[in-house]
């Protein structure tokens, strides 16, 4: 599995270009190396509580191209809206933060994700202990196929927790993190896939929760459910920003613009605008953004 | 109109030849059964073989059954649900896993009295196992190997890649997921690998003939000679010993058939109803 990874380490020497006007106030000292990024990143972390800091990230499908000199920097305890038109690269830039896409065999990955100050597909990096922090909710609800309590105590189980009083305290906190208890509460032994999909995908976060991650990757998490359905979730994230730091995919701009601190608009792999939201929605930059944003095209 | 008509004569075949199929099926239970069922008896239960089978019951020849089915099921089962497994979820397509998949799917067509004499040479003779019910539990898991790997493997691949995703997400490691979540997904799949094993076992006669001896006396250990009822039934019909007695036999084992299929059946709604 690290055969692809090991070519992430290498970067090239050229500066990393600025990629939209809230971008360029990024400092210009990049780590060169992966074994240097350490101790740089860590030496940058105290201007801001930078959680992700991605320097020129590219990545191949085989021969295509699907993401393009990608640089981003992911402060804590906000939530990040990527948005853009089908196949731009947005879920696929996404499963660079927690390898999901080190399932495709042909994928190959090059420049430096830094989590926490460590470079991800650097050597010897412990994948589930990253993933383990950087929890992920997909598109499609995909609760397992069991009860709703062997859904939220799957991870923590893995990660040693056996003690049933402490597992039941992490079913009931996360269910009520995600507003789903006072529905659940009376069949948490019945399967999970018997709840209605708005209730399933609540519960995969809850899911998510329950191994007390860092970062929270969503994937079009609403895509599936109906307004009401949104509207609690959307509700959800905003008290989980508090918490965790929320990175999310979504092809709804009044989703983006309502709960999330910072927007990048992703075309074709590349990065064409990044910064404030309310500054992208509002002024938008590069012409395609707002062509975007006003839904001109996408 | 025309097409029409070639629909409805076409409908008219398939029925025509699935009812024949159905018929003929029922005509064989049905004469097995009456042939077979009145002589089924209390004794013929509870009894052993006297005068070579012509009088008595076959007490040992259904432990000698039951004891080699079981024996080739616990070999086979964990075996070929391992094989499975690597083969979707841990091969890469290569040349190895290649070659290792063509001989499990000729393994499935190979006659099953090359089983047997593979048996006898190998187990019986060079491993000097003697004819024992180890000899032949062996062989026959050699038999039912395939259709155990078979089936778990298409039922693998029915597991939605969600799950895996889902379970990976939250730091679970391969095998985690794989033991944790892909496998119980599985259980109807394997489950229906076994019965098939089961159905292959239990009727097997060539696998066993040349390695299980053929004693009728009750078995007591591994190392011990046995008979199985599709055995028996042979030996009762081939040496003119009692056509009575074996299809007697027969009924029995059909009737042992039904009873696996049902019992499997019933386990495998359940399952359903626990997801
Ligand atoms: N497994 C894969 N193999 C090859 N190409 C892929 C694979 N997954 C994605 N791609 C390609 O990479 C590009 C980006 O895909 P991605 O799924 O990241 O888009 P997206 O922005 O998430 O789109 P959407 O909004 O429709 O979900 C697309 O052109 C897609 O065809
Ligand atoms: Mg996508």
């Amino acid at each position: 599995m690290n055969m692809n990874m090991g070519a992430a380490a290498v970067q090239t020497s050229t500066m990393p270009r600025p990629t939209g006007a809230p971008a360029a106030s990024q400092t210009p000292a990049m780590p060169r190396q992966a074994g240097a990024a350490f101790t740089e990143a860590k030496t940058e972390a105290a201007d801001a509580e930078l959680v992700f800091d991605i320097n020129k990230l590219n990545l191949h499908y085989g021969s295509f191209h699907g993401l393009k000199d990608v640089s981003i920097r992911i402060e804590r305890n906000k939530i990040m809206a990527l948005i853009g038109p089908s196949g731009c690269g947005k879920s696929t830039f996404l499963r660079t933060l927690n390898r999901m896409n080190d399932l495709i065999p042909y994928v190959s990955i090059d420049g430096l994700v830094c989590f926490d100050g460590k470079d991800i597909y650097g050597r010897n990096y412990d994948v589930t202990d990253l993933r383990k922090k950087v929890g992920m909710v997909f598109q499609k609800p995909n609760p397992f196929p069991k009860t709703v309590f062997d859904n939220i105590t799957y991870g923590p189980k893995i990660h040693g927790k056996k003690n049933r009083k402490q597992l039941d305290e992490i079913v009931e906190r996360t269910l009520k993190e995600v507003a789903l208890w006072d529905e659940v509460k009376d069949r948490l032994h019945k399967p999970a896939l018997g709840l209605s999909g708005g209730q399933q995908q609540r519960l995969c976060i809850a899911r998510c929760l329950a191994v007390e991650p860092e970062v929270i990757l969503m994937d079009e998490p609403t895509s599936a459910l109906d307004p009401v359905a949104t509207l609690k979730i959307e509700e959800l994230m905003d008290g989980l920003r508090e918490k965790y730091t929320i990175i999310i995919v979504t092809h709804n701009m009044q989703q983006a613009g309502r709960i999330s601190n910072e927007t990048a608009f992703f075309l074709h792999g590349e990065i064409v605008e990044i910064g404030d939201t309310e500054t992208i929605f509002s002024t938008p930059t590069n012409k395609k953004t707002e062509e975007y944003i006003t839904g001109r095209f996408g | 109109m025309n097409r029409k008509l070639g629909d409805i004569s076409f409908y008219g075949i398939v029925l025509i030849l699935s009812l024949a199929t159905l018929a003929i099926l029922i005509v064989i239970i049905a004469y097995v059964m009456r042939q077979g069922l009145p002589h089924i008896s209390w004794e013929f239960l509870s009894q052993s073989p006297e005068h070579m089978g012509r009088e008595g019951g076959i007490l040992p020849i259904i432990v000698g059954t039951v004891f080699v089915t079981l024996l080739a099921l616990a070999i086979a089962t964990p075996i070929g649900v391992g094989a499975a497994v690597f083969f979707a979820e841990y091969s890469k397509e290569g040349r190895v896993v290649q070659v290792i998949r063509t001989f499990t799917e000729v393994l499935a067509g190979i006659p099953s009295i090359i089983f047997g004499l593979f048996g006898f040479a190998f187990f019986v003779v060079f491993m000097q196992m003697g004819w024992s019910i180890l000899s032949g539990g062996l062989s026959l898991s050699l038999m039912i190997l395939p259709t155990i790997i078979r089936s778990t493997e298409e039922s693998l691949k029915t597991v939605p890649l969600s799950y895996r995703e889902g379970s990976l997400s939250l730091g679970a490691t391969k095998w985690e997921t794989t033991v944790k979540v892909v496998l119980p997904c599985c259980r109807k799949g394997i489950l229906t690998g076994l019965i098939l094993g089961i159905g292959r076992a239990v009727g097997e006669t060539a696998v066993l003939y040349l390695t299980i001896g053929g004693s009728i006396r009750i078995p007591t250990s591994l190392f011990d000679p046995a008979r199985t009822m599709s055995m028996h039934m042979y030996m009762m019909t081939a040496e003119g010993i009692s056509r009575e007695k074996s299809f007697a036999t027969a009924a029995l084992l059909i009737v042992i058939i039904l009873i696996v299929n049902s019992i499997a059946n019933f386990i495998s709604n359940r399952m359903k109803g626990a997801q």
